[in-house]
């Protein structure tokens, strides 16, 4: 039954919002003003689609029934950690221990600390560490921790824990049943957090994501994997694993032949490339790569193709070597600094051949320097892919957010997932503004990284309404853009008089407030009994962390730039309150509390007429009280448990 | 399943027989690499006996694969049953690794 009404009001939501954009924007735009008239509108826009997307949602909730768990599955329950407290990682591995199905339980110690293995001993429990193979290597933070993992462990299924999700018994037998039906890659389960107040300062809890829109993504069959809490298929994220390779490598190589094969044109060029043997040796090369390049397009087999050129090469090199005709010093320095031995950081390995091959191809080479450097791009895209620590990387490495990109390829592939809607596991959230700000900016970066590197719009293999499930949720990251035009809009009118509209008048009130109201409503019907209030109020109140994901996972995606996880400002050294982390939202709070003031003026001696005040006053007022949150947030002193004032209590008392 | 070595003209053949899934492969790995350590390095993996073969099977083949090349060398498979073609062609994999119709031709090329 409530089914049927949220679909009621996701329709008349949806029409009542296109009759009031479309008059937005064919009738009420305030040209003069166009500087915010188009930017409040493109806003206003962005909020409908917004809402059509959650009500597309919402509109086809799955209740799922969980299914016996098969008794014969094998697991390995997986505890990734990087730095955290040995007491908590013990705590969750312990618990993870005590899981009622059969399985193993490993941590995965990315830290490689003496005191976690010794633990982990003590107590029975395995321990593994990145193998010597990542040495050097890039490191692929969570996603490398899992793949290394993966390659040393054998259960069916992974569950996979963060090392502050302490674990109920019953995890597996509720959750095993649904991989019966074969085609299921994913379970997913609520996160949620004991150590948060019923007020909920900092917006830990998301109800209604591990709700509503989990529910509803999986009446798609979009729900998706969230890092932690799951339980995945080790035969479905192997599979992802090897056709990603197979792509990555026939990529390279079609690059690596094209950029060899201009190298050596240069190469002909040069005053040495005069000699017969050397002009010989330089046709059979490009003879090589051309014949190559055929065999590929033919759908040949890459790994003998390339490992024919290499030969050829090889053996050329060895030639020219053998009969003096040295490798110029520059050429040598421009091979070292294409850098093709792996890089640090974050880097996609193709990102850093890309650039390599354009530098290759853009030099005049000798000949043996032209050999060897198509010798070290042919070593860097070759089949066992050297500048990664395994050919094979089940979970995608595509962004600092492993999850989404990951189940977004599952999808892709035909696999199936489930969203389980019960709270298996109990975990910690941050107790400050700080490492609060720093998580969120971390989600949003991951989330917008893989909208611009694997858009879900694009990618094939899914159904439309899959990719609009995942669009959805990386569409709700852009809300900072909009949000700062919704502080903007009523401060500009109530201290310059200028509207973004032609006129307050009926013609605006009858469309705009209908669609507020069913909009409202159907937040009220889907959200029935979860607080949803506190994760509007941080939508928009952390516009400047958005802003910040949005533009630094653009610049990482387009220009190779770092993303900069240390730059959050240092906060609460000695316990004072962090009021430096929302300097923008209080420079904000101020302007829109002196555009109160000056608005009330200008009303009072007849510049701003009564109307246009009334509905900028009430924006203003809604805005001041969406902000007010923050201020919440940062005199927030951490969680305290009854337990703890009493322990506290004693010792004081001793 | 059971692994043997048997060292040939020009290459080293590994016998697999059984079922090569996600219990078997790290021991796949295993043998392949006493073998590189032995100084062995053309290698052809005969899959006669193979009866089945998974994602993590053939993840380990890549392994050995990278071991072999990196050890200067190449590993090559032979005498694929219709089931590991299947999955060979399902994730495009044979055109990483070629099948061969015998161990004996694998290396035949060069």
């Amino acid at each position: 039954m409530n089914q049927f009404w949220v679909r009621v009001l996701v329709v008349l939501t949806v029409i009542l919002g296109v009759n009031y954009i479309a008059w937005r924007w064919l009738e009420s735009l305030n040209w003069a003003a166009w500087w915010i008239s188009i930017p409040l509108v493109a806003s206003e826009t962005y909020s409908l689609i917004d809402v059509a997307l959650f009500g597309m949602t919402v509109w086809r909730i799955k209740h799922r029934k969980p299914l016996p768990a098969p008794p014969d599955a094998t697991v390995d329950v997986f505890i990734t950690t990087y730095n955290e407290p040995a007491q908590m990682v013990l705590d969750t591995a312990l618990a993870a221990k005590a899981i009622t199905h059969p399985h193993s339980t490993w941590i995965l110690d990315d830290g490689a600390r003496g005191e976690i293995q010794a633990l982990a001993e003590e107590h029975g429990i395995g321990y593994l560490t990145r193998s010597a193979d990542w040495t050097d290597r890039p490191r692929h933070a969570k996603a490398g921790n899992l793949n290394n993992a993966l390659m040393m462990t054998q259960g069916e299924f992974l569950l996979i824990l963060d090392a502050d999700q302490v674990p109920e018994p019953e995890i597996l037998s509720n959750t095993l049943g649904y991989f019966s039906s074969r085609r299921i890659a994913l379970v997913q389960t609520p996160q949620y957090f004991i150590n948060v107040p019923d007020d909920d300062p900092l917006g830990s809890q998301a109800p209604l994501f591990y709700g509503p829109i989990q529910q509803g993504k999986d009446g798609w069959n979009a729900a998706f994997f969230c890092g932690s809490n799951a339980l995945l298929r080790r035969e479905a994220l192997m599979q992802l694993g090897l056709v990603g390779y197979v792509k990555e490598v026939e990529t390279g190589v079609r690059k690596a032949l094209k950029a060899s094969r201009t190298a050596i044109r240069r190469a002909r060029k040069s005053p040495e490339a005069a000699d017969p043997l050397v002009a010989g040796l330089l046709n059979e090369v490009e003879g090589a790569t051309a014949r190559a390049r055929v065999e590929l397009k033919a759908g040949g087999s890459l790994s003998e193709v390339t490992y024919r050129v290499r030969q050829t090469v090889d053996h050329a090199v060895q030639a020219l070597v053998g009969s003096d005709f040295s490798t110029l010093e520059a050429d040598l320095a421009e091979i070292a600094a294409m850098e093709l031995d792996g890089g640090d950081g974050f880097n996609l390995p193709a990102e850093e051949l890309d650039e390599a091959i354009e530098r290759m191809s853009h030099r005049d080479w000798s000949p043996l320097g032209a050999l060897e450097s198509v010798q070290a791009v042919l070593d860097a895209i070759s089949i066992e892919r050297h500048a990664e620590a395994q050919p094979i990387m089940p979970l995608a490495t595509i962004s600092v957010t492993e999850d989404m990109a990951t189940s977004m390829r599952l999808h892709a592939m035909g696999w199936q997932s489930a969203y389980h809607h019960e709270v298996l596991a109990n975990g910690l959230a941050p107790e400050d503004l700080k490492t609060m700000l720093t998580q969120r900016l971390r989600w949003a970066q991951g989330t917008v990284q893989v909208m611009l590197r694997e858009n879900p719009l694009f990618q094939k293999g899914m159904k439309a309404s899959q990719r609009l499930m995942y669009f959805a949720t990386m569409w709700t990251y852009l809300s900072g853009f909009a949000a700062v035009v919704y502080f903007a809009a009523p401060i500009i009118y109530l201290t310059l008089g200028i509207l973004p509209v032609n006129s307050i008048s009926t013609d605006f009130f009858v469309r705009f407030i209908p669609f507020m109201v069913v909009n409202q409503l159907l937040f009220a019907v889907t959200g029935r009994g979860i607080p949803t209030w506190r994760g509007q109020q941080y939508s928009l109140a952390l516009f400047p962390t958005w802003i910040k994901a949005c533009t630094t996972a653009a610049r990482n995606v387009w220009f190779g730039r770092p993303l900069g996880f240390a730059v959050t400002p240092k906060a609460r050294q000695d316990g004072g309150p962090g009021w430096s982390l929302i300097r923008p939202q209080l420079v904000v709070m101020a302007l829109l509390v002196v555009a109160l003031i000056v608005g009330l003026v200008r009303l009072a001696v007849g510049l701003n007429e009564p109307v246009g005040t009334l509905v900028n006053v009430a924006w203003v007022a809604f805005d001041l009280v969406v902000l007010s949150v923050l201020i919440k947030a940062v005199k927030y002193e951490g969680f305290v448990p009854n337990e703890r004032i009493r322990e506290h209590a004693v010792q004081h008392g001793a | 399943m059971q692994f043997s070595t048997e060292h040939r003209t020009g290459y080293t053949e590994v016998l697999g027989n059984g079922r090569l899934n996600m219990v078997a492969a790290p021991k796949l790995r295993d043998v392949v690499s006493a073998v590189v350590a032995a100084g062995k390095t053309r290698i052809v993996i005969n899959l006669a006996g193979t009866s089945f073969i998974d994602s993590s099977g053939l993840g380990a083949l890549i392994g050995c694969l990278k071991l072999a090349r990196q050890a200067g060398g190449d590993l090559r498979i032979a005498c694929v049953q219709p089931q590991v073609q299947m999955v060979l062609e399902l994730t495009s994999m044979h055109r990483v690794l070629t099948p061969h119709p015998t161990a004996e031709g694998a290396f035949s090329d060069d």
